[in-house]
């Protein structure tokens, strides 16, 4: 069969989602950032909530993600998304509202204003990408930097005695029964994209049960600074970010998943 | 099944990732360049694709589009 | 038949934001503001027009949610003290720079630091020439009776919308905690369209989507940028200066003061009077624009001006700046939360500008 054949508008299969736009991603080689907006914006496009859905970006790497996700989006400051996606949610009950956020705006700067946001159990999704570093700004060491993990302001790698231990902000924030679906997913190979985007998927879908927040952790890698090339990257964090940070889901329907 | 991809080769980065997801060694990184000096993905083995499209769900960048017929048999 | 009310200066304030047909407050307690709070809260303002009211974890928070709902298109507003205002400098940059509106109401206390809970002016720096980073400016009303507290949610709002810009009420904690009577008008209804030209909806299918942000990372796009919100300050000080003249058609002397230092000027220009001093007063509403025009126009006439604040003098350099060295301009005020007497001020005018 020529391939002629099979490339034909009746053979498709799988094609990017219109919701990304078709700016080239300010994104490093095989960072985890590029599929997860990808997943999102496909689930916003099946569930047809695109023209209620607003997004609140970051400060980190993703402080693009508007250039890239096709909707209406808001830029937060520094760790203040969950605060500004409250004020557009308790306004507007009915719009789906979601913050796209790293580690270093999550669970260092923004850590009053995620705790809070899931104290009160506000009905929104945060997306949260944990690579254990800082990314935008150079490589200094994250909350969620491992023990022994080396960065810019860790070379010697993460001591615990004078820098303390990496934080888990999900299994934190699943204690708290303002939240209602907790889970940890990856990207990084097919079957983990499948399951990611499951999980994203029932974390929007719980919007309109009024029932709480639901928070999606995407463990994910960062080539540039672990200084590793992309495919070593995905093997580095199986080796190593997994086992600290285990995947799997953590809270669902408002209770605690078995030995949490 | 038989498959077939299409690479958008200007806006892929040679991360690699689709070449390492792909169960049938379809893909390989081409020798050329694209104008941005990555080493592209393209379907080197393209008669050993099965449209599964584990390449396009990994690729950070979006760039491939998938594309599979079924053989009748 | 007119509503006449008995309030607190915090409470109207609030009322006067239901009223107005705000759709959200979200703040956080500290003295000597937190009754705006409380009043919403007991008020249940959800029950009567729909209107969120939310307890936020900080102040920085309160601003943040502010934001939110603003890029929305959404009438907010918060209020804070002094401290809690530091913490929403950050967040105003970003409502000016994202041109955002809402309104912003500070109770003003002695500092620096947690300072004092009594009244203070110290603030006038922060709110008028900076607080935040960058070229921006916010439109700053200074109410002097707890009529104003109510009529200023109004003209918040209204301003913030016209300029799409944040609007800081300057109150302090005298005016704050001051009971009078206030006229209530009728509740405002809350909108229901919203302008798509830059307010986030939700992107309807076949139109563009809506982008908030003050980031942008080219330099010729960013002056560009701050080139349009200069014109936009320049045709609001051209249109919305406000001020009010008491007594100075014949005076030598002139006092300038606002909020509740313009209330205790009053009775200190009524007390020189009787002593055969003719004194007048400028009382500027809107401090950023500042009322430049009308205080130079009163210059030839003067022999001095009294710039009476509580601080150590902070509007006086827009005051001197007004009048250049045309007439003597010195300043007289109490710090750190000591609200001085109309005699002490009288005092001090005599001691400063007439006996030399």
């Amino acid at each position: 069969m020529d391939i002629k054949d099979i490339i034909k508008p009746e053979n498709l299969v799988y094609q990017k989602t219109p919701l990304m736009t078709d700016n080239i991603l300010s994104y490093c080689p095989g960072c985890g950032h590029g599929t997860t907006h990808r997943l999102v914006m496909e689930v916003i496009e099946e569930l047809g909530l695109q023209a209620d859905t607003i997004g609140v970006a970051p400060v980190g790497c993703s402080v693009l993600a508007y250039d890239f996700m096709n909707i209406d989006m808001v830029g937060a400051s520094h760790g203040r998304a969950p605060a500004v996606a409250t004020g557009i949610k308790r306004c507007w009950p009915d719009k789906c509202v979601f913050t796209y956020q790293g580690d270093g705006d999550l669970a260092a700067i923004g850590t009053a204003e995620t705790i809070h946001a899931c104290n009160r159990g506000e009905n929104i999704t945060i997306i949260f990408i944990n690579n254990g570093i800082y990314g935008m700004t150079g490589g200094q060491m994250a909350p969620t930097t491992l023990e022994g993990m080396k960065s810019s302001t860790s070379p010697y790698g993460r001591d615990i005695a004078t820098m303390g231990y990496p934080i888990k902000m999900t299994e934190l924030v699943a204690n708290l029964p303002g939240t209602y679906y907790v889970t940890r997913q990856s990207v990084h190979s097919p079957r983990n994209v499948r399951r990611a985007k499951k999980a994203i998927r029932i974390a929007f879908e719980n919007q309109k049960l009024n029932k709480g927040l639901s928070l999606v952790e995407i463990v994910s890698n960062c080539p540039s600074n672990w200084k590793l090339e992309p495919v070593a990257s995905n093997e580095w964090m199986e080796e190593h970010m997994f086992p600290f940070y285990p995947l799997g889901d953590i809270k669902v329907d408002g209770k605690l998943v078995n030995n949490q | 099944m038989k498959g077939a991809i299409v690479v958008d080769i200007e806006k892929c980065k040679g991360c690699q990732v689709c070449r390492v997801a792909c169960p049938n060694d379809v893909i390989a990184m081409a020798n050329e360049v694209n104008h941005k000096g990555y080493h592209y993905a393209y379907q080197e083995n393209q008669e050993a694709c099965i449209g599964c499209a584990n390449c396009a769900i990994v690729c950070p960048d979006g760039v491939i589009t998938v594309y599979k017929v079924k053989l009748s048999d | 038949m007119k509503e006449l009310k008995l309030m607190k200066g915090n409470e109207a304030f609030a009322e006067g934001a239901i009223r107005a047909g705000a759709d959200g407050y979200f703040g956080y307690p500290i003295t000597p503001q937190s009754e705006v709070m409380e009043y919403l809260m007991a008020e249940q303002p959800e029950k009567r027009t729909g209107m969120v009211v939310l307890q936020a974890e900080s102040e920085v928070a309160s601003i943040n949610m502010v934001y939110g709902a603003a890029s929305t298109g959404k009438k907010v507003l918060t209020s804070s003290s002094s401290p809690g205002i530091s913490l929403m400098q950050e967040g105003m940059s970003y409502l000016a720079g994202a041109e955002l509106p809402c309104v912003v109401m500070n109770a003003v206390r002695g500092g620096p630091g947690l300072g004092t809970i009594q009244p203070s002016q110290a603030d006038y720096f922060q709110s008028t020439k900076g607080g935040g980073h960058g070229d921006y400016r916010l439109i700053v009303l200074a109410p002097s009776s707890v009529q104003e507290m109510f009529d200023f949610a109004f003209l918040g709002f209204d301003l913030a919308f016209k300029y799409r810009n944040p609007v800081l009420v300057l109150s302090d904690g005298l005016i704050g905690q001051l009971m009078e009577k206030v006229e209530l008008c009728e509740q405002q209804p809350r909108a229901t369209q919203f302008d798509r030209s830059w307010t986030l909806t939700g992107r309807p299918i076949g139109m563009e989507k809506n982008r908030v942000t003050s980031l942008e990372l080219d330099p010729g796009r960013q002056e560009q940028h701050n080139i349009h919100l200069q014109e936009k300050y320049r045709k609001c000080e051209e249109a919305e200066t406000r001020f009010e003249l008491f007594n100075t058609e014949d005076a030598d002397y002139l006092f300038v003061a606002y909020g509740s230092s313009a209330r205790i000027c009053q009775k200190a220009i009524q007390l020189g009077r009787e002593e055969g001093i003719k004194i007048g007063l400028l009382r500027p509403i809107t401090l950023w624009p500042f009322p430049k025009k009308p205080l130079a126009e009163l210059a030839p006439q003067l022999k001095g001006i009294l710039s009476v604040e509580q601080s150590a003098g902070q509007m006086i350099e827009d005051v001197k700046l007004s009048v250049g060295c045309s007439v003597p301009v010195e300043h007289y005020g109490r710090m750190g939360g000591m609200v001085p007497a109309p005699e002490e001020i009288l005092e001090n005018l005599k001691k400063l500008l007439i006996k030399k």
